[in-house]
């Protein structure tokens, strides 16, 4: 007697069960889907997020902020910065005075703008230069694959910052010429993990049947290669960002950069550590901070990003 | 072994030649000629000093009268500023220096780099660990001249305990900050590296076998793990070779030790456009070379690279 009476509920409840399992199979999540859930749940990674968001909002928008401009040099407080240039909520020069008595805030502003520019867009050079250069080494294959990737051997084994100061002292010192020298290197790495990339790709099934259907080779290239190589790209070219920053800052500490009234973390460090001695530590500190928190957290991002993307872990 | 070496010398040769040509021509492009100034010289005079330097004739036998003063007599050419001061001089001053701070830097990376890496591999997931994993990444992002400042800040303006900077014919109060200031990056790269290695070599099958016939720890990592998770370590000689003599520029630069990266950044304020070119060309070949030998070593020692 209970039997019968249970009998309908349980069918009842057993399709409702089956009809959740076979929705929750409609909604499959995609290796992209999957990824950003990995990322997500990444803290140092999204704190870093945060914070880089942060850093490049004040690197926009940061001079709104102030009264004070970046040029502008107070006579009155030319030779007493330590006393009277001291960092200040009240007087509304948040970072204080530089050496030169200009506002450091606004200078800050402006050298995280272009230290900023220079990481990410040496960063997207190397990686579309390196990509294409790559895909198409790996894809073409073959002698064309050999004498590309001996040339990339050659170029790496070139010892770069003698050449880079070289160029940059010879062709005179601009930012053009920073980006030049930077994005002439900086693509070689990227050709060759885009290339190793490429020949476990292309033997694909799905390269064959384009291949099959005479889609064109910088078509394939294009649209089915390069398109599979996203994920990797895109963890290099987070962690080829603070790479670049620290090239630039490099070049800029020793002089040989970014030229004034431009200025960068580099060269701002620069100036804070000669002025140093004379007790106005802020000089330092405050691009000190600003550099190395940027750099913490292009690494963070890369390494979540790494996780989250790179398929070895799966 | 013969066909690597064969393939590593064949890929040496062009990118010598390339540094070669490459630092030549710009040298030509650069704006002006070398001897150009504020107050023009009488034309016979720029006409007698430029054929006392050979800058008469055409270029092509300039270069190659460059090369073969190079290959017969190491003479890397003369400074067009200084009249007493060659490319030459330049070196014997300045290479003991930055060698003497540099050698000792690498060893201290590599001894202290290593332990870290390994000790951290052997006790995974312990204090330790954690410890060494952040202090490698936090040297990874103080570069040189980032610590260089730091250093100075405490040890000689808070602590007063070391000079601020000078040479003083090397005595160890002054190369205490250079040294740790240049070895960080360099012993953070190489914890990581020994950890990863390790922890590779410590989950390998031969690991398993000598831990089946009950060796004791002791054993295992000294006499079978060490060898073949220091290995990579050897890839890195290049890279940090290379970092010993560009971070010159920056050591030189804030401790004033005057090693030769004082020269090379000096030469490149003045334009010294001939030393720059002759001290470009000696250390870049030597990076070369010595990029080239630890390959060979690398593929000596593990025959897997040979392929």
């Amino acid at each position: 007697m209970t039997d019968k009476l249970a009998q309908p509920f349980q069918q009842a409840k057993t399709a409702e069960m089956a009809q959740g399992m076979l929705e929750q199979e409609v909604q499959g999540r995609s290796l992209w889907a999957d990824a950003r859930a990995r990322f997500l749940s990444n803290k140092a990674a999204m704190v870093s997020v945060v914070a880089l968001a942060l850093i490049v909002l004040f690197s926009l928008f940061g001079q709104s902020l102030s009264q004070f401009d970046n040029e502008t040099i107070d006579w009155d407080i030319l030779g007493n910065v330590k006393e009277a240039g001291r960092p200040s909520i009240e007087n509304g020069h948040f970072f204080g005075f530089d050496e030169n008595g200009r506002d450091l805030y606004n200078r800050v502003v402006q050298g995280s703008r272009i230290s900023l520019a220079v990481g990410i867009v040496g960063a997207v050079i190397a990686v579309l230069v390196g990509t294409l250069y790559g895909a198409t080494a790996g894809f073409i294959g073959g002698r064309v694959d050999s004498i590309m990737m001996r040339l990339v051997d050659i170029f790496m084994s070139i010892p770069y910052m003698f050449v880079l100061i070289l160029l940059l002292v010879v062709a005179g010192r601009s930012i053009t010429m920073i980006f030049v020298g930077i994005g002439l290197t900086a693509w070689l790495d990227m050709s060759r993990i885009v290339r190793g990339q490429t020949l476990s790709i292309k033997n694909r099934e799905f390269v064959e049947a384009a291949i099959a259907i005479g889609v064109p080779t910088w078509r394939i290239i294009l649209r089915h290669i390069v398109p599979n190589l996203l994920g990797v790209v895109v963890v290099y070219a987070t962690l080829l960002v603070p790479t670049m920053i620290l090239t630039e800052s490099f070049i800029s500490f020793l002089g040989l950069g970014v030229q004034e009234p431009l200025t960068s973390w580099g060269a701002l460090i620069s100036e804070g550590v000669k002025s140093m001695n004379y007790g106005t530590l802020w000089h330092l500190g405050f691009p000190l901070f600003f550099f190395v928190v940027t750099i913490f957290c292009f690494f963070f991002i890369g390494d979540g990003l790494r996780d989250a993307l790179d398929p070895k872990d799966r | 072994m013969l066909n690597f070496i064969i393939r590593r010398v064949a890929v040496a040769i062009p990118t010598l030649i390339i540094l070669l040509i490459a630092s030549f021509w710009l040298m030509q492009t650069a704006p002006g000629g070398p001897f150009t100034s504020e107050r023009p010289l009488p034309p016979q005079v720029l006409a007698n000093i430029e054929a006392k330097y050979g800058l008469d004739q055409p270029i092509l036998k300039q270069l190659w009268d460059y090369v073969i003063g190079i290959i017969t007599q190491f003479d890397f050419g003369p400074s067009y500023k200084y009249k007493d001061r060659s490319v030459n001089d330049i070196i014997a001053q300045g290479f003991p220096v930055t060698l003497t701070y540099g050698i000792i830097s690498f060893v201290i990376a590599i001894v202290v780099g290593g332990i870290l890496g390994m000790s951290a591999a052997i006790r995974q997931n312990s204090m330790l660990d954690y410890f060494a994993v952040g202090v490698t990444i936090g040297a990874q992002v103080l570069p040189n001249f980032v610590m260089a400042p730091i250093l100075i800040l405490i040890f000689t303006l808070w602590l007063g305990w070391l000079p601020g900077g000078g040479w003083n014919g090397g005595q160890w109060q002054y190369l205490v900050m250079p040294v740790i200031a240049l070895s960080t990056s360099y012993m953070a790269s190489i914890a990581r590296l020994t950890r990863s290695s390790m922890l590779e070599v410590l989950r390998s099958n031969f690991i398993r076998t000598a831990r089946a016939k009950g060796l004791p720890d002791r054993t295992i990592i000294w006499r079978h793990a060490l060898k073949p998770s220091l290995l990579p370590v050897i890839s890195y000689l290049g890279p940090a070779f290379v970092g010993m003599v560009t971070g010159s520029f920056i050591i030189d630069s804030i401790f004033g030790t005057g090693g030769i990266g004082y020269f090379y950044v000096n030469s490149a304020f003045n334009r010294d456009y001939a030393v720059m070119m002759g001290l470009t060309i000696l250390l870049g070949s030597m990076t070369i070379m010595f990029n080239m030998v630890v390959d060979i070593l690398y593929a000596w020692i593990d025959p897997k690279i040979r392929l």
